[in-house]
């Protein structure tokens, strides 16, 4: 007699028939009416309408019985709320029976109902069972209170249950402990400001202790939470890492990896000179490795993790690169991230193995997969020099078995390994060219395409090649257009009596036959470079390439360190932050590593960890290249000069102005007068519109500029004044150059700016605007700009501002976002102010406040930072302080240190303590910051940085 | 946490569906299937899978899908262990995890979950915990149950909860104790065309079988402890016994359990029992190919090598296989083109080899790659990395197991390159 007996009854009338059977007599039938009834549910069907007939089977003593009434009203109280108080009473009774069974089965349930209305009836029973003298009661309680802050969290916070779940951190059973970890977890994720895991010494002890004697999923939870924790000093971090290594040999792979987590993070605290750092990295590969002999789906999430680690710590693996090998009926997915690390483990030491596995995979079957082998062959050529001349055989020999795909992405990667090792290989061009026809991959094509241009002096029948794709010019991808565009161009630059003919063709198909504005903008920039000067046109386009760099994909230091501290959770996978992808990216904390304390000499540069700035929230809003190159040919309208060739003018009159002053200059070597005509425009503006004619040349956008950006945080205050950055350069705002600074001078703040009209035109109209920012600066005046700015004209002018504007929390916190005006365009840009244009006047707090503010203030919100290479005494630190409004209450020399306490106070009115240790003759300073609100320390303490060393 | 999981059968059919948190409606799993789609083969759909809401995480056990919903950051080898552990208790239940055994126990198999995670939280993972609150089905016990109306569910507080050895349920009692272990050793191994070892290494595990009384508290001794540098521990292994001591000190689960599991990659252990012998070869512009294996003891340490089956997976231009062995038989799908030839014993005297001629699609190209072979073989009464067990003893209870140590050496992932 099995159980799928309840799946068959599918006819109609279904549900009166079990409604008779559940309100029968007979205990037996009523227990099979039951069971039908769960097995619909299981299946998805609706039989919600039994809710009251079932609800009535739940006073009963077979627990069997009441478990699968439970399930039910799991299931269905939703739907019935005013039902599912009938069930409360039951709870409430069940909540005291003799038996801690049923008393924790009825409080794991009473929390599965998510019924407002019937919450507030179960907090008595909850609380009752949240300090039971069973301690599996107390557990499931736990996991309740996470359950009911899920569906109403204030009344959670109002009945004070919080509390009692971090009482319950020191409970004396170790599951009870993991269970209430893993619940305060859950909750501090909706509420990420919250200390609700303050952890202290005391309690990382308890949590070591649970650890050792808790469930395997118990200690994951107590890992996690372990990582978030900063130790104190390198002492305590290395006693915890020996405490947690242990769980590097347990027998689930999460436990394991999170342990992993934990010592990667801490290790960063420990000197490398020290002996137990050097254990601590050889203890760390078996356990990894041996993730890999795990299911698939562990394999994966292991590897995308491992690839993280190899990344920050090399030499953790460096000596495992065989168990990454390529198994031929590994899943696809284990192949391409296994095929990864490989090639991050590439070294001369071990090239010849890497590069013998690879070439086995290229001749596998799985198209994907061989694909990227035959790239990461030529990512070894451009990672390990040593290994160039062989990949490049290789690649050779891949060419020759004439398969398809594998030809293609050979040619593509070669390009790149021109990139990197300029006239070394060009022998294989000739190889190359056999291959022409079999192309019919875009990539592949415009970089084949990329090479005959680039190569045409060497290539005698490239004018051929190159005009053999003109033929089909309009069905190629746009990416083709481009190249072949390019290419040809380099071609006539290279050969110009030959090629006339061709280089007209290709302009006019650029300009006028083609509806992509990218294809014919580039077009009119090589048109009007060729015609009015050549030699430039030569320079701009056969100008010398940066070598590509030699891991294109390696992750960015600061996300890396980011993501370090999130092994093993979905980021990890995803290698992105999870501000990145997770839902309404509510609460997400930037995690950073802790800052290596033992060393002087810091390798990594920890304060910038949190700065980091995920690609998502790009804030400045750079026009498209498109238009900028756009917006260049028409700047030069102005001046009248003899006729560039517009949109419409004809191809003849194009061609006869190509032919006639531009080649002969191309011809004679020496430009005569040719660079006086007053038609050329700014060389800078050129070059940048040349740009995207070098192939695979990163277009660097917005994020480029933000790193400038940071540049302008260390700027001035009293009566230093930093040097501007530039804050918008010219190629991003139509030819309009933006620099400046911030200062603050008797209790004003301004906005120095400088405005340099790059472009040809005459600017005016200028206007700007402030986004809404963390402490409401807003300008306290319009932006004057008296006369109109003419070309090459640059204007200072100081903007007043203020801090009442609209308030709102910017990430990071210092970020402005401003948006200028002018007659041609808006353009947008970010800036970063530094901290201490905000620090009122009136910032001195007395002795007795600073003292009772100091011990007010919670201990987590404390933060300590390092000031290095700062040999200033004491005295000559407090004057510099006090000019930027850093007010020292106190002094005090505690063995052989002087220990300076300071408070500031912000606009907005938060106020700010410090103390600043000075140890005479040490470069390095120590700063504790405490402050109501944690997340300006940082900012603040940029800005003691800042102060000190100018 | 945990918030779903749906089981999903090879034809795409949502068969489970179980909701710790709130009802997330099926359509969630179209997502999966879309993944399902593009990846052509069912073993490679990616694991770990987002949508815009959810994320899915899927794990692929016995023709079967799990895929768990999550909606919050959730470590996902956490996920994925738990799926497999509860593809482990269904195994473990029902003898078999599939389908037809889940349908037959559907209650079972819902109260199971139940009781295996509470709002996502794991709650009673272990078996000998889940025994006691749920009892597996017998035909015996569904008979005694229709006759007396008792039920499955256990009415006790499972005691082991509460301990400070939570896998081992109070209370056990044998008439016979006794105590098994089997070390079993399987070789990962890539070998290339010219025979030469490119990677190896053996994964081997511990399995232990224990029905002993009471309390019984295990120390378990090997005669070459250092041969065990990487290890994974049962959570009852202490683990500081074994860093000061290199001796397993545990107080045992009732029943099967694996113990530890181990890998041992320096080279110069791994010993490669076989060698292949092949010349498989296709010739251009004519549609035949020759295919020739011959396979032969390498270092089997003076034992027989049993159970050898050869597997490969032909190119796709492969119409069929004329083939003659000297042993065994041999079979070819012509529609998955794998060739499986199940070999036996090898006799050092007359070693099995299989030789013939490969019919290829008249017309296409030759084709580029030469197959892997897969080979699967067995050594009883060997463990190859030279793992001893010295002793067991037991403490705190009076009577005197019966013990035994098998040992078994396995191909694992074993692939010769052609």
């Amino acid at each position: 007699m099995t159980d799928s007996k309840y799946f068959t009854t599918t006819k109609k009338g279904e549900i009166f028939e079990l409604k008779a059977e559940l309100n029968s007599d007979k205990k037996e039938k009523k227990k099979e009416a039951v069971k039908k009834v769960i097995a619909s549910m299981t299946v998805g069907k609706d039989v919600s309408a039994l809710f009251p007939d079932v609800v009535n089977c739940m006073q009963t003593d077979n627990l069997e019985l009441k478990k699968l009434v439970y399930l039910y009203l799991m299931n269905y109280a939703k739907s019935q709320p005013d039902m599912a108080i009938m069930a409360v009473n039951t709870f409430v009774k069940d909540c005291e029976d003799p038996n801690p069974l049923i008393r924790a089965l009825a409080v794991r349930t009473m929390g599965c109902i998510r019924v407002d209305k019937i919450t507030e009836y179960l907090c008595e029973p909850l609380r009752k069972c949240l300090k039971d003298e069973d301690p599996y009661v107390r557990k499931t309680a736990a996991v309740c209170v996470a359950k009911l802050h899920d569906i109403n969290a204030q009344l959670v916070e109002d009945q004070g249950f919080l509390d009692t779940l971090k009482d319950l951190i020191s409970d004396s059973n170790p599951m009870v402990v993991a269970n209430a970890v893993a619940a305060l977890s859950e909750i501090a994720e909706s509420h990420p400001s919250s200390n609700l895991l303050d952890l202290n010494p005391q309690s990382i002890n308890k949590l070591l202790t649970a650890l050792n004697e808790c469930t395997e999923w118990g200690q994951i939870f107590i890992l996690d939470c372990l990582a978030n924790y900063m130790p104190k000093d390198d002492r305590e971090a290395q006693s915890i890492c020996e405490r947690v290594t242990p769980r590097l040999s347990h027998a689930n792979s999460a436990v394991v990896l999170s342990a992993v987590k934990v010592l990667m993070k801490f290790m960063e605290m420990l000197s490398k000179d020290l002996d137990y750092y050097g254990t601590l990295l050889k203890k760390l590969a078996p356990p990894l490795v041996t993730l890999l002999s795990a299911e698939p789906e562990l394999q994966y999430v292991a590897l995308r993790n491992i690839n993280l680690i190899v990344q920050k710590r090399p030499e953790i693996l460096k000596h495992e690169m065989k168990v990454f090998f390529v198994k031929y009926n590994d899943p696809i997915y284990v192949k391409l991230e296994k095929l990864d690390i490989m090639i991050r483990l590439a070294s001369q030491a071990n090239i010849a193995q890497v590069l013998a596995e690879l070439k086995e995979y290229a001749t596998e079957v799985d198209v994907d997969f061989v694909r990227k082998a035959v790239r990461a062959i030529g990512r070894c050529a451009i990672k390990v020099e040593q290994s160039a001349e062989r990949c490049v055989s290789t690649l050779l020999d891949l060419i020759q078995t004439k398969v398809n795909y594998v030809v293609q992405e050979a040619i593509v990667v070669i390009k790149d390994i021109f990139r990197k090792y300029p006239n070394k290989y060009e022998s294989v061009i000739a190889t190359l060219c056999e291959n022409l026809d079999s192309l019919d991959e875009p990539e592949a094509r415009a970089a084949m395409i990329w090479i005959v241009g680039e190569y045409a002096e060497r290539i005698d029948n490239a004018d051929e090649l190159l005009e053999s794709f003109l033929e089909g010019f309009h069905d190629e991808s746009t990416q083709v257009q481009l190249q072949l565009l390019t290419a040809i161009v380099k071609l006539f630059l290279k050969k110009p009596t030959e090629t006339q003919e061709l280089v007209q063709q290709v302009l006019s198909l650029a300009t006028q036959d083609s509806d992509n504005p990218d294809l014919r903008d580039r077009g009119y920039i090589y048109w009007r470079l060729l015609s009015t000067d050549p030699v430039a046109a030569k320079e701009v386009v056969l100008a010398e390439k940066p070598l590509i760099s030699e891991e294109t994909d390696l992750i960015e230091p600061t996300l890396l360190d980011e993501l370090i501290c999130y092994i093993g959770t979905l980021a990890s996978v995803y290698h992105k932050p999870p501000s990145a992808f997770v839902e309404g990216g509510r609460g997400v904390v930037h995690k950073s590593l802790p800052p290596r304390t033992a060393s002087s000499e810091s390798t990594e540069s920890p304060e910038t960890a949190p700065a980091g700035a995920p690609s998502g929230d790009q804030p400045d809003v750079i026009p498209a290249q498109g238009d900028l190159l756009g917006d260049l040919l028409n700047l030069d309208l102005g001046p009248p000069v003899s006729g560039p060739p517009l949109a419409a003018s004809s191809v003849q009159m194009g061609a006869v102005d190509l032919l006639g002053g531009g080649l002969d200059s191309l011809m004679g070597d020496e430009p005569e007068g040719i660079g006086d005509t007053n038609f050329g425009a700014p060389p800078a503006a050129v070059t940048t519109a040349a740009t995207p004619a070098r192939l695979g040349a990163p277009i660097s956008s917005g994020l480029s500029d933000l790193f400038d950006l940071t540049s302008g945080v260390g700027t001035l205050s009293g009566s230093y004044v930093a040097p501007k950055a530039v804050w918008l350069p010219a190629i991003k705002a139509k030819g309009l150059e933006i620099s400046g600074t911030f200062t603050r001078q008797v209790g004003s703040i301004s906005m120095d700016l400088q405005l340099t009209n790059k472009a040809l035109q005459v600017m005016t109209d200028f206007a700007i605007q402030f986004n809404r920012n963390s402490f409401g600066l807003a300008p306290a005046a319009p932006l004057q700009v008296h006369a109109p700015l003419s070309p090459n004209q640059t204007v200072e002018l100081s903007l007043p501002l203020n801090t009442v504007g609209s308030v709102m929390k910017m990430e990071p916190l210092n970020n402005l976002q401003v948006a200028v005006k002018n007659n041609i365009d808006v353009f947008y840009f970010s800036t970063l102010y530094p901290l201490h244009v905000l620090f009122v006047e009136d910032g001195k707090m007395d002795r007795q406040m600073f003292l009772a503010t100091w011990k007010d203030i919670p201990n987590e919100n404390e933060a300590q930072f390092q000031i290095r290479d700062c040999p200033l005494n004491t005295e000559a630190a407090s004057n510099k302080l006090q000019s930027s409004n850093i007010f020292t209450v106190a002094k005090r020399s505690v063995e052989g240190q002087d220990m300076l306490y300071q408070s500031l106070k912000l606009t907005n009115g938060i106020w700010v303590l410090a103390e600043l240790r000075i140890q005479p003759g040490n470069p390095s300073m120590t700063l504790s910051l405490k402050c109501r609100a944690p997340e300006v320390s940082q900012h603040v303490y940029q800005a003691y940085e800042t102060i000190l060393k100018n | 946490m945990i918030h779903s999981l749906f089981l999903i059968n090879c034809s795409g059919d949502i068969f489970l569906e179980k909701h710790w948190k709130s009802v997330v409606s099926q359509s969630v799993c179209d997502y999966f299937f879309e993944a399902q789609e593009k990846a052509a083969d069912v073993e490679n759909v990616p694991p770990v899978i987002s949508t815009p809401h959810h994320y899915l995480i899927s794990i692929y056990r016995d023709k079967l899908f799990f895929v768990s919903v999550i909606q919050t950051e959730v470590p996902p080898l956490f996920v994925i262990e738990f799926l497999h552990r509860v593809a482990d208790t269904f195994q473990d239940y029902f003898g078999e995890c599939s389908e037809a055994a889940i349908k037959d126990n559907v209650v079972i198999v819902y109260e199971l979950l139940e009781e295996m995670l509470d709002n996502g939280f794991p709650l009673a993972t272990e078996s000998n915990i889940l025994k006691e609150l749920i009892k597996p089905p017998t035909i015996l016990r569904s008979v005694v149950n229709s006759i007396t109306g008792s039920s499955n569910v256990g009415d006790t507080l499972p005691t082991g909860q509460l301990s400070n050895i939570p896998w081992r349920r109070a209370g056990v009692k044998y008439t016979n104790n006794e105590a098994y272990f089997d070390v079993v050793e399987e070789i990962d191994a890539i070998i290339d065309k010219s025979g030469s070892t490119v990677f190896a290494e053996i994964q081997g595990v511990i399995d232990a079988c224990i029905k002993l009384s009471g309390m019984p508290d295990l120390s378990l001794s090997f005669m070459n402890p250092r041969l065990l540098d990487d290890v994974s521990f049962h959570p009852c292994i202490r683990f500081k016994r074994w860093e000061s001591e290199r001796v397993l000190s545990f107080i045992p689960p009732d029943g099967n359990f694996r113990l530890i599991s181990y890998r041992v990659s320096s080279q110069n252990l791994v010993a490669i029992p076989v060698y292949v012998k092949h010349n498989i070869s296709f010739k251009e512009n004519s549609s035949c190919g020759r295919f020739d294996i011959t396979i032969g003891p390498k270092q089997n340490m003076g034992k027989t090598i049993e159970g050898i089956t050869v597997t490969v997976h032909m190119p796709k231009v492969v119409l069929n296989m004329n083939l003659t062995p000297t042993q065994g038989s041999y079979t070819f799908d012509p529609v998955t083109k794998v060739l499986a030839w199940d070999v036996g014993k090898i006799t050092p005297q007359k070693l099995p080899s299989l030789k013939g001629l490969v019919n290829l699609q008249s017309g296409a190209p030759k084709p580029e790659e030469n197959p892997s072979l897969n080979i699967q073989f067995k050594i009883q009464q060997l463990a190859i990395s030279g793992l001893k067990v010295n002793r067991l003893d037991m403490y705190g209870e009076k009577y005197k197991p019966f013990k035994g140590v098998k040992y078994v050496t396995k191909a694992g992932k074993f692939q010769v390159r052609t």
